[in-house]
């Protein structure tokens, strides 16, 4: 065990002295994905809630024919804007979103209590344009509610008689919940850490020490070769863990410059969460740790290990996605599959939502043991004769 | 002292070692000669224990590799084929790692790694990391790493290669030390003059197999030859791959 830790302290050591792994584990890896995600939130939810702000432009074909509409739809927040000759083209040359047409009869239908038409051109296919023309059609359909009620009532009946049911919303998300959603490629960027702070020295620690001739001599020292892979493995761990650790905190940090207050949601990363994190990713940095270290010892060079643990690298997003994109309810189950047990567990813990103990303890159990069974594995092709073999 | 009873080792089809037997003794120098790819490297890596033979024993102090390879490594010094170094450390780092692995004790550590560095002449590179060192100072640094532990045998494959002439003496001077200190020293080489000047004992092997085993007078006295060279010719069968 000794020598096992002689082992760990000279990687950790000689690693600390490469300019290129310290700034992948302590700089890069950490901070890449806040920034991301930072920018992206920035740009994309700002300019969300800029144009539900921002008075509506609609171009009008015939405003002569409805000049009280036009009015109340003023008041509405529409813009309006001089006709144009084609507003079928224009729309699809995504000239303009959308375009309101009133017909020459509008005025006659008004009056005789009939339907009167009004015309939306604009482009379903178009993001922008369908959100303008949805905002329009709120619009009309308020001015249309008013409409109808002030003519109910000039009748001597009830408004209520036309709104035979009344929709009630209640939202049940939390602030967190809400933020859960936007967040959750979150536990992904953490298990991305774990990858590009251990990747530097499982390569070093096998293929690398091939490549550079120092694995025969180290061999032939009187260490069992399991001793010498256990002090490498822990130095692995320990680089993809302090990435994951520096990847929270830069996370929480950067949770501070998201517009929380416009979003009503916020990103609540404190110290439960981050231990809490942590305890669940430690059996999988280990995991992670021996895979690499096992992929890694299959390459014949530094660059072709390189090659091989990149591709390693989307494997963890498999279920990332499914999460994503397929929002099944969290089950027991889950949280005995490494990876998609911690993607779980980071999640709901994000969103606010209790995580039982015992769910925990399921986490970590299932992952230490697939954490044995890949160190098992590795250990056997640690001892292989082929390995220290270089060229 | 290094016994080898009958190593067999095959890659495949290939027989890279193919019944070899000999005795290496305290208190001398035994040279493993032989053409490129006769299997000396392979021979040596049996005996420190990176490869398992197929068949065949070694003993090394009275330990069989087969049945405690940790503890035949404990007594040996091994200069492999390959002695890379780690390039972000110093010699000294170097040095010390392996020593720790010995599971030296620092002071003695300190001390043999002193005594080592005025007798390989390298006290002027110890604090210097070893990325950009000359061939020759990094061989220094890998024999010194490797006997760090001060152990009882010594095998170094090819110590010379790469080396320039100056390196070589002072290379050749140091195995003739170890030797005077009771030391087993086994190396490999396929240079016929280096052999024939250092060692008490001569291995020849050719294509896997031992063909002679003598001092360097009973193998001029076997061939018949009065040149040494005329003799590892008429031994190995061809002068190909071997330098003079």
């Amino acid at each position: 065990m000794k020598s096992s830790l002689v082992v760990f302290l000279k990687e950790v050591r000689e690693n600390l002295r490469d300019r290129r792994t310290v700034i992948n584990t302590f700089v890069t890896g950490p901070l890449i994905a806040p920034l991301i995600f930072v920018l992206a939130f920035q740009f994309g939810i700002n300019s969300m809630l800029e144009k539900a702000e921002k008075p509506l432009p609609v171009s009008v074909i015939g405003a002569a024919n409805a000049p009280d509409l036009i009015a109340s739809l003023r008041q509405l927040g529409m813009d309006v804007k001089p006709a144009i000759a084609n507003p079928e083209a224009a729309v699809r040359a995504q000239d303009v979103n959308v375009v309101m047409r009133v017909p020459a009869d509008y005025g006659k239908a008004w009056k005789t209590g009939e339907p009167a038409q009004v015309e939306l051109i604009y482009d379903a296919s178009q993001r922008d344009s369908d959100q303008a023309a949805d905002r329009l059609r709120d619009m009309l359909k308020t001015v249309s509610g008013r409409t109808a009620s002030l003519r109910l009532l000039a009748r001597g009946l009830s408004p209520a008689l036309i709104q035979p049911i009344a929709v009630a919303d209640r939202d049940q998300s939390t602030p967190q919940s809400r933020a859960g959603i936007m967040f959750s490629m979150l536990p992904y960027f953490f298990i991305i850490g774990i990858f590009i702070g251990g990747m530097a020295l499982a390569i070093d620690t096998t293929a690398g020490e091939r490549e550079r001739q120092s694995l025969e001599p180290l061999f032939a020292n009187p260490v069992p070769r399991w001793q010498i892979l256990l002090g490498k493995l822990g130095a692995t761990s320990v680089f993809a863990m302090a990435t994951v650790l520096l990847s929270i905190i830069a996370f929480s940090i950067a949770g501070h410059f998201l517009p929380n207050d416009k979003l009503g949601m916020k990103l609540d990363i404190g110290v439960r969460f981050t231990i809490l994190t942590m305890v669940v990713m430690l059996p999988l940095g280990v995991l992670l740790a021996c895979l690499q270290t096992l992929v890694a010892a299959f390459a014949k060079s530094y660059r072709e290990a390189q090659t091989y643990l990149s591709l390693l690298m989307f494997v963890p997003a498999i279920p990332t996605f499914v999460l994503a994109f397929l929002p099944y309810k969290a089950q027991a189950w889950m949280y005995a599959v490494p990876v998609m047990g911690q993607q779980t567990a980071i999640l709901r813990l994000l969103r606010g939502d209790p995580v039982s103990a015992a769910n925990i303890l399921l986490c970590v159990g299932c992952t230490t043991l697939g954490a044995l069974i890949v160190w098992a594995v590795t250990e056997r092709i640690y001892r292989s004769e082929r390995l220290a073999i270089s060229a | 002292m290094i016994e080898v009873k009958d190593l067999h080792k095959a890659f495949g089809e290939v027989k890279a070692v193919d019944g070899v037997s000999f005795t290496a003794h305290d208190g001398e120098i035994t040279g493993l000669l032989g053409p490129n790819g006769a299997g000396k490297t392979t021979t040596l890596r049996m005996l420190y224990t990176l490869m398992a033979p197929d068949s065949g024993q070694v003993l090394v102090d009275g330990i069989d590799a087969a049945v405690d390879p940790v503890a035949v490594r404990r007594v040996l010094g091994v200069l492999p084929d390959a002695r890379g170094l780690y390039k972000r450390l110093t010699a000294r780092e170097n040095i010390e790692y392996f020593a720790q692995l010995h599971g030296v004790e620092t002071t003695l550590m300190h001390q043999r790694r002193e005594k080592l560095a005025d007798a390989l002449e390298m006290r002027d590179i110890l604090d210097r990391r070893t990325e950009g060192f000359s061939q020759g100072q990094r061989v220094k640094t890998a024999i010194a790493r490797a006997l760090v532990h001060d152990p009882k045998n010594v095998i170094l494959d090819e110590p010379t290669n790469g080396l320039d002439v100056m390196s070589t003496r002072s290379m050749r001077a140091f195995l003739k030390s170890m030797k005077t200190e009771g030391r087993c020293v086994l190396f490999s080489s396929h240079i016929m003059q280096e052999v024939a000047a250092l060692c008490d004992r001569i291995v020849v092997i050719a294509h896997g197999r031992v063909v002679a085993d003598e001092a360097p007078e009973a193998l001029r006295a076997q061939t018949g030859e009065t040149n040494l060279e005329d003799a590892f010719v008429k031994l190995i069968g061809s002068a190909e791959g071997l330098a003079a």
